[in-house]
């Protein structure tokens, strides 16, 4: 045995020992990580007393953490817009930010659950209003009602109804709401269409007949990227409400609207028929790449949330002229909603951080720093117009006037479960564009997901 | 030995160069795009081309993190790695030693039996456990933990140190032993003055072996560890390139940094590596 | 030995008795708790203990109960067939061929052996990273990776979507191809040093004793030397083959499920409908299908080794 390794042992043991010994007394060893991870003013005293759900700012630490999904472009300058009004109030109060990137959130939910499910809860997240926030934490209990601050700060007037409605669950509201989304929003390239002699199609039977003319003259008639496959779960939501109409899309989700009728086959159909007009590296792309397509004029449309009109802003585009935008076909006069809403996790560390905080995300203030910058619109009647662009001000009027239904893709018709097994059923009919299996997929996805019969 | 052309060993050489630039590629995907700028990654005419000169922005990029794109700098995740890979590591080695000496030179009825049952806990798909094991740590409070993390690679290494050192052991002759005992040396006596000197190779080996296994390891990791700031550097990575943006040069700094510590291990020691890699093949 | 005190003994067995109490909980125990969950309700973050019996089982077997779930469910099997298949076809063709190579008595066998032999150093995460850019395949216009490098030399109708191509022959889908090139680059290098080993292992006396035979170098490891390294085959087999059937951190890093599941496999499925869909019970089913598979394999090798071990 030669000494070399002898000298080497002894010294991985030694290094070893004194972190253990450095570790010593349970997991203070945390605090040197957190401490390098955020952007520090004052250094916590003490390591997170993660294990500890019940004893708020147990670890004597001034902080907020705020747990999103929103990492990169003009989500993360959004979330950051309300971070600087938040620290201009409260500069004592270090901001934690943590988020986790990729999968439109899926990453992020997943680790979420985990984390909830070992008690150690941010002090406050992102979830999208509807379904994912009731079905998925306000039934399993791990939710504390917020309707105190509705009732403080005089929510309760400023917000629509229907917005308090979905998040609403035994008389008690559970989130604050902070933007509202349209999803059922078609782009489309202008000069494209011009140049084709074509204007945004209404209906279906124009959209097909725009597509024919589009692709004669060798044009992608419909961007798709799919590569997250939510993006063909999104395709087909704003096809079964063009085919079904508001009432009966919204039957889908409560039990009332058929699956096996005859109105989805032909969703169905209309769906697979798009799928000829898609170009062929659909799976390859996530959505923004199929937008930069519409830009580039390799295709024509793509539809998408108008999340792609941040997209657009972002790389310095002008609305209507740059790219233009309409109803989905057949949707005119419907304004398919989802909302991402902050929420007040049981047994949050840091309670009254969370509060004010929820307490401005909010108000108008936080809001109108928030939304013109994430592009999107803020649930509250009361905000100030001047501030969106022109694509936002139309959504806002459409939002004030439309019937509201809710969208799937983004949590708000229907339960986690049932969105993922939806999308699993996407995913293999996308490449098998197999109907009638489709549709018996879809219909026992509803019965496993407790909503229809058997 | 001749020095004429020999059309076989031309072959032979032939081969192996060409496999060895096989293999090499991806080390020259990660290097030459490191070592580019945002801009030049974006050209994808030349994504296989050589980057125009050093350039360590994607370094300090991954490093330090972009705050304005949102990405995080994988440093406090290196750190990380480090804070958990060593105290498991050589916890685990100690444990593994310690079993080894009893199940290689104090067998008893079933000891064999007992061996193998727990051998059986090195194969098993770790998704067996995952939940039972998030429940349990947090119901001891160490959910969310680095220490949890740490006591679940001590935990799930028992079975591959154990059996490293029980191999390992067995070579030792029982004479060796016995004229100890002669000289009134006991259990722990022989463990101290015979085994454990002489298992310092074994060590070597064990701890290479965990060290490299711990620093690799994703599942437990993602599981496990939550939060972005307290994630080792494989979990850190992985949500760098899920993301959105694709800073291809900051990831592939990235996936240098993360794969530097066991590559420099790898590269010292690799014929104990070797033989850590044999061992995991139960019998030794 | 006979001098050991009985009270030495139990010390003996104190001291093993922390590991076996531990293994025992956190492999048995948790083994059996999810057993539990996997026949139980549980669906939803809130634990569910109801008994439903084998339903959570039928689902991912039976396309009629099912759904959806039960067609993922088998794509994902069938990909770990093949991917298992070729895996180890290639890991041990290529393996052997290299220690034989390297067996020449080359000159730079080192250099060699360490090229050969670095990828197992690296986590299976960066090894997904990196294969991720080099076959991700861009767009039509925009080519990426191994496609830009097929348009730059002009064959472009070499050009394929990888990975996210999402076509199948029969049930292997091609996608999978990508995948197992960077799995087998992964572990090669390890079936390369165990091979090695077995080599080095041999005497050279039983090589030259066929040398003076006539034989021809070739049939030296025709008849010679690949009758001995069987028992070599035979751990690669099982070491890899363990491996591939519980694969998880790669092609959830590199592919994820990919379009139409063309890469799924049941360790991601599990992942996935476990903590993103929160379907805890059958998150629990998956992973026991995937340990029965695993034990499949495990058992009789862990027994056979054992038996030889005890007549040695």
């Amino acid at each position: 045995m030669s000494r070399k390794y002898f000298w080497l042992t002894t010294i991985l043991l030694v290094l070893a020992l004194t972190l253990v010994a450095c570790g010593g007394t349970a997991p203070t060893t945390e605090a040197p990580a957190e401490e390098e991870a955020a952007t520090v003013e004052e250094a916590p005293a003490e390591g997170e007393a993660t294990e500890e759900e019940a004893a708020p700012a147990a670890d004597g630490a001034n902080q907020l953490e705020f747990f999103s999904w929103w990492t990169a472009g003009g989500e993360a300058d959004g979330l950051n817009a309300m971070y600087e009004v938040f620290k201009k109030e409260y500069p004592d109060i270090e901001i934690v930010n943590a988020t986790v990137s990729g999968g439109a959130g899926s990453n992020a939910k997943a680790v979420l659950a985990t984390r909830m499910q070992s008690g150690d809860p941010p002090d406050s997240f992102q979830v999208h209003a509807g379904h994912e926030l009731i079905d998925t934490w306000v039934v399993a209990d791990k939710m504390e009602p917020v309707t105190f601050l509705f009732e403080e700060n005089g929510w309760l007037d400023v917000y629509p109804q229907g917005v308090i409605d979905i998040l609403s669950y035994n008389g008690e509201i559970w989130s604050v709401p902070v933007n509202i989304h349209r999803s059922n929003v078609m782009w489309y390239n202008p000069a494209v269409f011009e140049a084709n002699g074509l204007t945004a199609p209404t209906t279906f039977e124009e959209f097909f007949a725009a597509a024919d003319t589009l692709k004669a003259a060798g044009v992608t008639p419909l961007a798709l990227g799919d590569n997250g496959i939510w993006a063909s779960t999104h395709l087909m939501e704003t096809v079964l409400l063009g085919a079904l109409g508001a009432d009966g899309y919204r039957g889908l989700w409560t039990g009332e609207t058929d699956w096996n009728s005859p109105e989805v086959t032909n969703a169905l159909d209309t769906f697979a028929k798009m799928l000829d007009y898609v170009n062929e590296d659909h799976a390859a792309l996530s959505w923004d790449q199929a937008a930069q397509m519409v830009v580039d004029g390799d295709a024509a449309m793509t539809i998408m949330g108008d999340w792609a009109d941040g997209y657009f802003f972002s790389l310095g585009l002008t609305p209507g002229e740059d790219y233009g935008f309409a109803p989905t076909p057949n949707t005119d006069g419907t304004f398919m909603m989802l909302s991402d809403t902050f929420s007040l996790p049981k047994g949050a560390p840091h309670r009254d951080n969370a509060i004010k905080w929820l307490t401005l995300a909010g108000s108008r203030e936080g809001q109108d720093a928030f939304n013109p910058v994430k592009g999107s619109i803020s649930p509250r009647s009361d905000s100030d117009r001047s501030l969106y662009n022109a694509y936002l001000q139309s959504a806002m009027d459409a939002f004030a006037s439309n019937e509201i239904t809710p969208s799937l893709a983004h949590g708000a018709a229907a339960s986690e479960g049932w969105v993922t097994a939806f999308n699993d059923i996407m995913t293999l009919f996308v490449t098998n564009r197999d109907v009638a299996a489709t549709q018996a997929a879809m219909a026992q996805a509803c019965v496993d997901a407790g909503i229809c019969g058997q | 030995m001749t020095t004429r052309f020999n059309p076989a060993r031309f072959a032979v050489y032939f081969l192996l160069v060409l496999f060895a630039l096989i293999f090499l590629i991806p080390v020259y995907v990660l290097l030459s795009s490191s070592f580019k700028t945002f801009a030049e990654v974006q050209d994808l005419s030349n994504m296989w081309g050589l980057p125009q000169g050093i350039n360590l922005e994607s370094f300090k990029a991954a490093w330090s993190g972009i705050p304005e794109k949102g990405l995080r700098g994988l440093a406090p995740n290196l750190a990380n790695s480090f804070k958990l890979t060593i105290p498991a590591t050589i916890l685990s080695a100690l444990l593994g030693s310690m079993n080894g000496y009893v199940l290689s030179k104090w067998k008893f009825r079933g000891s064999d039996v007992i061996f193998m049952l727990m051998l059986f806990g090195m194969f098993i798909p770790y998704q067996s456990v995952l939940v039972p094991l998030t429940i349990t740590l947090s119901s001891i409070g160490l959910g969310g933990t680095l220490w949890g993390l740490i006591l679940v690679h001590v935990i799930y290494g028992i079975p591959i140190t154990t059996l490293i050192f029980r191999n390992y052991y067995a070579e030792v002759p029982n004479e060796m032993i016995e004229a100890s005992r002669i000289d009134g040396a006991g259990f722990f006596g022989i463990y101290r003055h015979i085994m454990f000197p002489l298992s310092l190779p074994g060590f070597v080996v064990v701890i290479i072996w965990q060290f490299t296994n711990i620093w690799n390891e994703f599942l437990f990791a993602v599981t496990i560890l939550q939060k972005p700031e307290l994630q080792p550097i494989t979990v850190a990575l992985r949500n760098l390139s899920g993301s959105q943006i694709q800073e291809w040069n900051m990831i592939m700094a990235g996936a240098i940094i993360a794969a530097i510590p066991t590559l420099i291990v790898y590269i010292i020691m690799g014929r104990y590596f070797i033989r850590g890699l044999l061992a995991g093949s139960v019998k030794g | 030995m006979d001098s050991q005190t009985r009270h030495e003994r139990w010390i003996a067995f104190l001291m093993l008795l922390p590991s076996i109490i531990l293994l025992a909980i956190f492999v048995y125990g948790f083994i059996a708790w999810t057993g539990l969950v996997s026949v139980s309700k549980w669906d939803g973050i809130a634990p569910d203990y109801n008994f439903v019996g084998l339903k959570n089982y039928q689902q991912l077997f039976l396309k009629a109960i099912g759904g959806v779930s039960a067609l993922r469910f088998h794509i994902g099997l069938w990909n770990t067939f093949f991917f298992t298949i070729f895996f180890l076809f290639i890991c041990l063709l290529i393996g052997l061929s290299l220690a034989i190579l390297l067996d020449q008595k080359v000159k730079g066998e080192g250099i060699f052996r360490t090229i050969y032999l670095f990828p197992m150093a690296i986590s299976f995460v960066v090894t997904g990273v990196v294969w991720q850019w080099i076959f991700a395949p861009g767009t039509e216009s925009r080519p990426r990776g191994v496609n830009a490098l097929f348009s730059t030399l002009g064959l472009e109708n070499l050009k394929w979507g990888w990975y996210t191509d999402p076509t199948s022959i029969g049930p292997f889908h091609i996608a999978l191809i990508p995948v197992i090139i960077a799995a087998a680059w992964q572990m090669i290098g390890y079936t390369m040093a165990m091979y090695l080993a077995g080599l080095r292992a041999i005497p050279d006396d039983l090589r030259e004793a066929g040398n003076v035979d006539g034989a021809t170098n070739f049939g030296v490891y025709r008849h010679i030397i690949l009758p001995l390294l069987k028992p070599i085959t035979f751990s690669a087999l099982i070491v890899l083959g363990h491996i591939s059937l519980k694969i998880f951190d790669l092609i959830y890093t590199m592919t994820g499920k990919g379009p139409a599941f063309a890469t799924d496999v049941p360790g991601i499925f599990m992942f996935e409908t476990t903590f993103q869909g929160n379907h805890y019970a059958q998150g629990a089913a998956i992973s026991m299908i995937m340990l029965i598979m695993v034990a499949f394999v495990i058992i009789p090798y862990l027994i056979f080794s054992f038996r030889q071990e005890v007549e040695l």
